[in-house]
């Protein structure tokens, strides 16, 4: 492929299809949108994987550093004659591999939904959305600018929009997409000026340059924008904050993460795509790409990443234990996932075996994205099946439905890190990095490990054993094209694990060898077993033992419930605070000062008018005599008064 | 001639000028403020004859614009009397108060 | 004081005060034969300054022609008995205001003019002069005047048929319509 149009197409193709079924979908698709949408992106995932092998195995690599390769750029809008907006692909080892995740998680979730989604009446438009969703994440993993990929995190924040809120009937959903949206958009602002700072003192926009002048010691640039500072912190520590902060939102880190939960409001194959696999990695993509800046020039800011990272996998663990909406449980799961990727960035440094963490994370990333799916598929599969969301709807469900329950025990094992599973791989690295570099993170990280095995395996026990199924099995588990997409991520939930991902991605684009020896993973192993263990005893026959504990714990059990109350901090901080102290008073202005100046000037014509309109009185002699005046009047004038 | 200087005459003239002018602002009544305009014209045909006899004895312009001002008044005043019957005919009176459909 | 002299303002008073009486009085036959009589005076003024002939055109085509035409008009207009409205007091302080000033004004620069008289031969007024000048065609002829005259008088009678006439009512049963 390297005619950079089979490339181009990847995103293009969805693009097309959203085009196609947003425009003449609902007249003349409207059962036929399913099959158009998922074959365009079977389509793109060809090109991905062949795109994938043609980088890794033939083309990428040269004197065995893997680079990144600028496949076409194009001048968009120049500001200045060296400062433009280029459109471009950029293609890298995170890139490529970020390509094929995106697109074969995409098509899951198409073949998925033509059986979840069957008898919607809106499903022309549904697959719109998804096309949409998919060519913009497509277009922010391709971009080689980073203003285009603030273009593609924007068009990705409006795609998650409008599928978070596809039921707009439901009032929550509105709510809920419009929550997501502004929080979202919210922490873009940050993005923005991190952006601005970034390119000001680097004069460019481009990733590779950008890097390149930000990140090497004996740079002009990287002098420049140290020795400027701004409150205390130099303005490249500004800078890269700002734009994790952007990453932060999108990837519902603390305290940004109030959207996540609420957009479960959304149908679940959405959840799957978008809060599981890809959208939510967006942040920890953009951290990944910026890598050599934070690791080479901002030790500090790379500080924060972690601290933040270590903090929310932690904070979403402990709440994740008390939540009883499959689909919650689920969410906080991702936020305490990527919380792990997040945290692993931060303890990485950059060359050769010290990045470690870098590789553990994009490791996480691709294992994370087939299981966390997986469950979010088998999730979709069982509330189709009983027709709620609550834990206690369901039980016992694992004689009716099969497949669905296998599956999601594989899944329940990868996350949980059990070998030989996907998840275990992954979070070796992981844990190991933070091993090397900050003994806090890894005491953390440990016991949130085992907080995550507990908590999934209360999950996997509410729904499968606890008590006898309630529902009777009158419509089968599910459709075949639900059953596919569930089977193929089993797989590669196994599987996916054995990939030697170290070989290909990197922070510097050599290739390392990882050696984690079996005696550092049995304190993990053994910690999931025991979260494990102690599921099993509370959860897997229904029993009062948990409710006993949870009356016994009091008042942190009801916070924890309650999500530690940061949504009302927020709801008091803006309803209290912004809307009375700056909201109100703006407001007044505008209508008693802005309108009533205008107001005035408009009442102060008609005033006048009103005055002189006596003038026009249609008498014939009053004309006559404002005829003869005007003549008196010049004729003194230029007689006595003309010099 | 000589016995009354040119500006009595002129006097005589322009006081009758701006009788009719008063005559004009003043009255209510189409017809009379027509006469008032005829007071005017008249004044004006004085000034003219005036003119000619005591500065250009030698030439007959001032008589000439006489006569010719007296022949247009006679077709102006006949215009204005059909104009004022028009506007009787639809307003039913020929008070000049009642014509104003120029109003604002 | 010659007799000439007296005359002239026996004349001037004349015509002043019966102009002054045809702009307010309230009767409007009475307005018209006020202005009557000082048409006939501006005719005596003529016959007074040697104008002749002036003086009888005056007299035919404005006293016999125009007044005649007045009066017709009254009567077919208005109640001529009937008084007038008078007009309101601030009209007419207001018009008498600007009337005097303005007369004044004029007086004033009339005053300060320095005119310069004739002091050759005296003026006279013969019709043959008349006649001839206004058919010549060159040397302050007024032939093309005199036509264009001819053609204003034509205009204006005709015009005045077509404002005044009064249309026929149209039918009102409409011809027959196919449906």
């Amino acid at each position: 492929m390297s005619n950079p149009i089979f490339i181009a197409l990847i995103p293009i193709l969805p693009l097309t299809c959203f085009l196609l079924l947003g425009l003449f979908g609902r007249k003349h698709f409207s059962t036929t949108g399913g099959i158009i949408g998922t074959l365009s992106l079977f389509i793109s995932t060809i090109l991905s994987f062949a795109t994938a092998y043609q980088y890794f195995f033939q083309t990428g690599k040269i004197n065995g550093v893997y680079q990144k390769i600028i496949v076409f750029k194009y001048t968009w809008l120049e500001f200045a004659p060296n400062l433009s907006i280029d459109m471009g692909i950029l293609l890298d080892p995170i890139t490529v591999m970020m390509l094929v995740v995106v697109s074969f998680v995409s098509l899951m979730v198409h073949v998925f939904s033509l059986g979840y989604m069957k008898g919607e009446t809106r499903f022309a438009t549904y697959y719109a959305f998804l096309s949409l969703f998919t060519f913009s994440m497509l277009g922010l993993i391709l971009s080689s600018n980073i203003f285009q990929i603030y273009l593609f995190w924007e068009l990705v924040g409006v795609s998650s929009f409008l599928l978070i809120g596809f039921y707009f009937e439901k009032p929550s959903a509105v709510a809920a997409s419009k929550k997501a949206f502004i929080v979202t958009r919210f922490a873009d602002l940050g993005f923005l000026i991190g952006i601005l700072i970034l390119a000001f003192y680097a004069h460019t926009l481009d990733f590779g340059i950008l890097i390149e002048r930000l990140s090497v010691i004996s740079s002009p640039y990287l002098t420049a924008i140290n020795a400027a500072s701004f409150l205390g912190m130099s303005a490249l520590s500004w800078g890269l904050i700002l734009v994790f902060i952007g990453g932060a939102g999108k990837s519902a880190m603390f305290p940004l993460h109030i959207w996540l939960p609420d957009a479960m409001e959304g149908p679940t194959p959405v959840s799957a795509l978008i809060h599981a696999a890809t959208m939510v990695v967006a942040g920890v993509f953009l951290v990944a790409r910026l890598f050599p800046i934070f690791a080479l020039s901002d030790p500090g800011a790379l500080q924060v990443v972690m601290y933040t990272g270590a903090f929310s996998a932690f904070f979403a663990a402990v709440i994740a234990c008390t939540q009883t909406d499959i689909k919650r449980v689920l969410a906080y799961s991702t936020m305490s996932q990527i919380g792990y990727m997040m945290f692993a960035l931060g303890v990485s440094k950059y060359s050769g075996e010290e990045g470690l963490g870098y590789m553990g994370s994009m490791f996480h990333l691709f294992t994370h994205a087939f299981f966390k799916s997986l469950l979010f598929l088998g999730a979709g599969s069982v509330i189709h099946f009983v027709h709620s969301n609550e834990m206690k709807d369901m039980g016992g469900l694992r004689k009716l439905m099969p497949i669905t329950h296998i599956s999601f025990l594989i899944a329940c094992l990868a996350i949980a890190g059990i070998p030989p599973f996907a998840g275990f791989f992954s979070k070796e690295e992981i844990l190991m990095a933070a091993f090397e570099s900050n003994r806090l993170i890894y005491v953390v990280a440990l016991i949130t490990s085992g907080l995550t095995a507990f908590y999934m395996f209360r999950l996997y026990y509410s729904i499968f054993w606890s008590k006898d199924a309630s529902v009777n099995n009158h419509h089968g588990e599910g459709t075949i094209s639900m059953k596919i997409p569930l089977i193929l991520l089993a797989i590669l939930a196994i599987g996916s694990g054995l990939v030697p991902i170290a070989s290909f991605v990197t922070a510097d684009g050599l290739p390392i060898t990882s050696h984690v020896p079996i005696s550092f993973s049995v304190l993990p192993v053994s910690l999931a077993l025991l979260g494990i263990l102690l599921a099993t005893r509370l959860f897997k026959n229904s029993n009062d033992l948990p409710v006993r504990i949870s009356q016994q714990m009091g008042g942190l059990y009801t916070a924890a419930s309650r999500k530690f109350y940061i949504d009302e901090v927020y709801l008091f901080v803006t309803k209290k605070i912004l809307f009375n102290l700056i909201g109100k008073p703006a407001a007044w202005f505008d209508k008693h000062i802005v309108d009533g100046l205008m107001n005035l000037l408009a009442n102060s014509t008609a005033k006048v008018s009103e005055l002189i309109k006596g003038f026009q009185s249609g008498k014939v002699q009053d004309y006559a005599l404002y005829f003869f005046g005007g003549i008196a009047s010049l004729i003194i004038l230029f007689i006595y008064l003309w010099q | 001639m000589n016995e009354v200087p040119l500006t009595h005459i002129l006097f005589l003239s322009t006081a009758l000028f701006f009788i009719g002018a008063y005559g004009l602002f003043t009255r209510r009544n189409m017809i009379t403020m027509l006469m008032a305009i005829e007071l005017m014209l008249n004044s004006v045909n004085i000034n003219f004859v005036a003119f000619n006899k005591y500065l250009y004895a030698d030439k007959l312009d001032g008589i000439f614009f006489s006569i010719f001002i007296i022949t247009i008044a006679a077709a102006e005043a006949a215009v204005a009397i059909a104009i004022i019957i028009n506007l009787y005919r639809s307003h039913h009176s020929i008070d000049v108060e009642d014509a104003t459909e120029l109003k604002y | 004081m010659s007799a000439a002299a007296i005359f002239f303002y026996l004349i001037a008073a004349f015509i002043l005060g019966t102009g002054i009486l045809a702009v307010t009085t309230r009767k409007i036959f009475r307005a018209s034969i006020w202005l009557l009589f000082s048409l006939i005076g501006i005719a005596a003024l003529y016959f007074w300054l040697k104008l002749e002939f002036l003086a009888a055109v005056q007299i035919i085509v404005y006293v016999g022609g125009i007044v005649v035409l007045i009066i017709f008009s009254i009567f077919l207009t208005i109640k001529s008995g009937d008084e007038m409205q008078k007009p309101l007091l601030v009209r007419s302080i207001f018009s008498a205001l600007a009337v005097v000033f303005g007369a004044a004004f004029i007086m004033r620069l009339l005053q300060k003019y320095p005119f310069k008289l004739n002091t050759g031969k005296p003026f006279e007024l013969k019709v043959n002069d008349i006649g001839t000048q206004m058919l010549d065609t060159k040397n302050f002829g007024y032939l093309l005047p005199f036509e264009l005259i001819s053609m204003l008088l034509l205009a204006a009678m005709i015009g005045c048929i077509v404002i005044a006439i009064k249309h026929k009512e149209p039918e009102n049963n409409l011809p027959n319509q196919t449906i």
